[in-house]
């Protein structure tokens, strides 16, 4: 790089930094997948949560397509940014910060955001913090009165997050500094593997309301669909080369499509609404007994649920049964916290701000793989 | 006027360029920052950018307008510069201008005097990757370059027999007419900065900053599914 500038001027001395206010206003940009996100929190008080979707761009392709959701952040990340402030009451210039989702997720269209956010700390010279998507999950909870007293996050917390992209169980304990990774898929994410099972059973896009909707109207012991990783040779711990906590889902995708198959080969009517639930039982199924079994093993007395899949409703109900049996708390966010959005960047942001971390530089590069460890950047 | 230029469709570039001076001068390029990276366009603009109008001493109350390349370019490097822009002129409350990127280059052949051939046309390429480039065909008027056809990405070995400036040409040197001294440059912000000062104060019609991708995404809609087993349909 070279600059090349020919006026000069005297060099400003830098003034000294500011108190980091103990609940900062701080606007957060998320545009990780296929939705444009833009949130405004003080501190652990939300003032609005802006979201725009192209979800209904991929309907025809039954997936996100990462061209067409890089397209539709550019489009939507300036009205949606104008949006949020008018709806929040806020200007820039009270702004004490801001935040992006630097990573996991869609290359492309991480690179809208970070680029936005990157020009509106040029643009206000306000600190910018480069934060995890997946630790942002965690910390949309401080926005949720009803989850938490006290605005802070309880001891021994977990997280179990499922969504379109992910399908981890975390171990939280300093969302700034301290998040572990217990067990995520080794293939397609939950979200996906619905969205697939979905178009196997002609049943739309997004595949997750589909499936739960006619769900309730199957038997979900009908068909016994595996249960991926859950084999005892894989339940050694990660230690030890195992997959304990760690899911696959591609397996259970294809022995459903043979499944289907053989109705069709028979000439039988495939029974939708059993396979549905069956196939629904064994995600829920693996998801909720590896997550408990996760709480018990590391101490894990308060689980916090999120993702969009957080929105199923046999997902929560076999999650709260199991949870009690268990002695485990479980919290589940409002559906608007739950799926992709700026509010949870924002309330992150203002976390580590007030954790008195540096600001992000600007030169940072987003992270398709961000680990969790890596709560900012 | 004073306005900042960003152009992203292959280097990363912003530049302050300025029409102040003697009303017979060009405008110039007060201060830029160019990258030769083609792939790191999220990491440098923006901090290139803040050290630009550092070094030049300028903060928005300077600036009159924004202006971006809008391509065509490699969609995730174009995209940095076209939200980077977006952002900029919507904070400091600026009007943001669109620019085809390949005019930047057409420009610098003006400026230059290089193509002496008057009232011929000539072709400016940039690399579109996959072995095509992006091309349009110019022709200089009163020193101006005006656009006769394009933009369009194809093959070079598709062009018409012009001679062709910029990095598309260098590229593919065996199948087209490259000019010497020519043949690697990209567009840059200061040059286009330039030629849109000049269309700013002639009153050309504002071009907003729709992106020039000229390809579709490459997603297919899914045909039948594919059978997890050999059993034919019933």
């Amino acid at each position: 790089m070279v600059s090349r500038a020919t006026a000069s001027v005297p060099p400003v001395p830098e003034p000294p930094e500011p108190p980091v206010p103990r609940e900062p206003l701080v606007l957060g940009i998320e545009s990780s997948c296929d939705e444009t996100g833009v949130g405004i929190v003080r501190g652990t008080r939300l003032l609005t949560n802006t979201v725009s979707s192209s979800m209904d761009e991929h309907v025809r392709f039954g997936g996100v397509i990462p061209e067409i959701a890089s397209r539709a952040h550019l489009d939507a990340i300036i009205p949606t940014l104008g949006q949020a402030l008018a709806e929040a009451g806020v200007e820039l210039d009270d702004v004490d910060a801001i935040a992006v989702t630097s990573g996991p997720g869609l290359a492309g269209a991480l690179m809208v955001g970070v680029c936005a956010a990157k020009a509106l700390a040029v643009a206000t010279g306000k600190p910018l913090y480069a934060v995890n998507h997946l630790v942002a999950h965690v910390g949309v909870a401080l926005l949720d009165t009803s989850l938490f007293d006290g605005g802070q996050l309880p001891d021994n917390l977990g997280a179990l997050l499922v969504s379109g992209g992910h399908t981890e169980i975390l171990r939280v304990r300093n969302l700034a500094d301290d998040v572990e990774l217990l067990g995520a898929t080794i293939d397609d994410a939950a979200g996906e593997a619905y969205d697939k099972v979905a178009r196997i059973l002609s049943l739309g896009y997004p595949g997750g309301p589909a499936i739960d909707t006619i769900a309730a109207d199957g038997d979900r012991t009908a068909f016994r669909f595996p249960r991926g990783l859950s084999a005892p040779k894989y339940m050694k711990s990660k230690a030890d080369g195992g997959h304990r906590y760690d899911f696959s889902f591609s397996g259970l995708k294809t022995a459903v499509a043979r499944c289907v198959e053989q109705f069709e080969a028979r000439g039988e009517t495939v029974p939708v609404a059993d396979i549905a639930a069956s196939f629904q039982e064994a995600v829920v199924d693996v998801i909720t007994s590896k997550t408990v079994m996760a709480c018990r093993e590391h101490g894990i007395t308060t689980l916090l649920l999120g993702g969009g899949v957080a929105a199923n409703s046999r997902l929560r109900a076999l999650a709260a049964q199991r949870c009690a049996e268990a002695g485990v708390e479980l919290r589940v966010p409002k559906p608007s916290l739950c799926t992709d959005n700026g509010a949870m960047v924002a309330a992150l942001g203002a976390q580590v701000m007030v954790s008195g971390a540096a600001a992000s530089d600007l030169d940072f590069a987003p992270d398709t793989s961000m680990p969790v460890t890596s709560s900012h950047l | 006027m004073l306005i900042l230029a960003i152009e992203t469709s292959a280097v990363a570039s912003a530049a302050l360029v300025t029409d102040h001076g003697p009303p017979t001068a060009l405008p110039r390029v007060r201060a830029e920052f160019v990258t030769e990276d083609t792939r790191s366009h999220a990491e440098v603009l923006a901090p290139g950018i803040r050290q630009m109008l550092d070094d030049a001493g300028t903060g928005p109350g300077d600036l009159d307008a924004v202006v971006a390349g809008v391509g065509p370019g490699p969609f995730t490097g174009l995209r940095s510069g076209i939200v980077t822009a977006r952002t900029l002129s919507f904070v400091w409350n600026r009007p943001l201008h669109g620019m085809m990127s390949l005019d930047s280059v057409a420009w610098r052949v003006a400026v230059d005097g290089v193509h002496d051939d008057a009232g011929s046309d000539f072709l400016v390429a940039t690399d579109a990757r996959r072995k095509e480039v992006y091309w349009a065909r110019y022709r200089l008027a009163d020193g101006m370059p005006e656009l006769h056809d394009g933009p369009h990405v194809g093959p070079a070995a598709g062009l018409p027999q012009l001679p062709v400036y910029g990095a598309g040409a260098g590229l593919y040197a065996d199948v087209v007419d490259a000019v010497p001294g020519y043949a690697m440059i990209q567009p840059e912000a200061g040059a286009l900065g330039e030629l849109a000062l000049l269309r700013l104060a002639a009153g050309a019609r504002p071009v907003d900053t729709t992106p020039l991708y000229l390809r579709e995404s490459d997603a297919k809609v899914p045909g039948p599914r594919k059978r997890a087993t050999g059993a034919g349909r019933s």
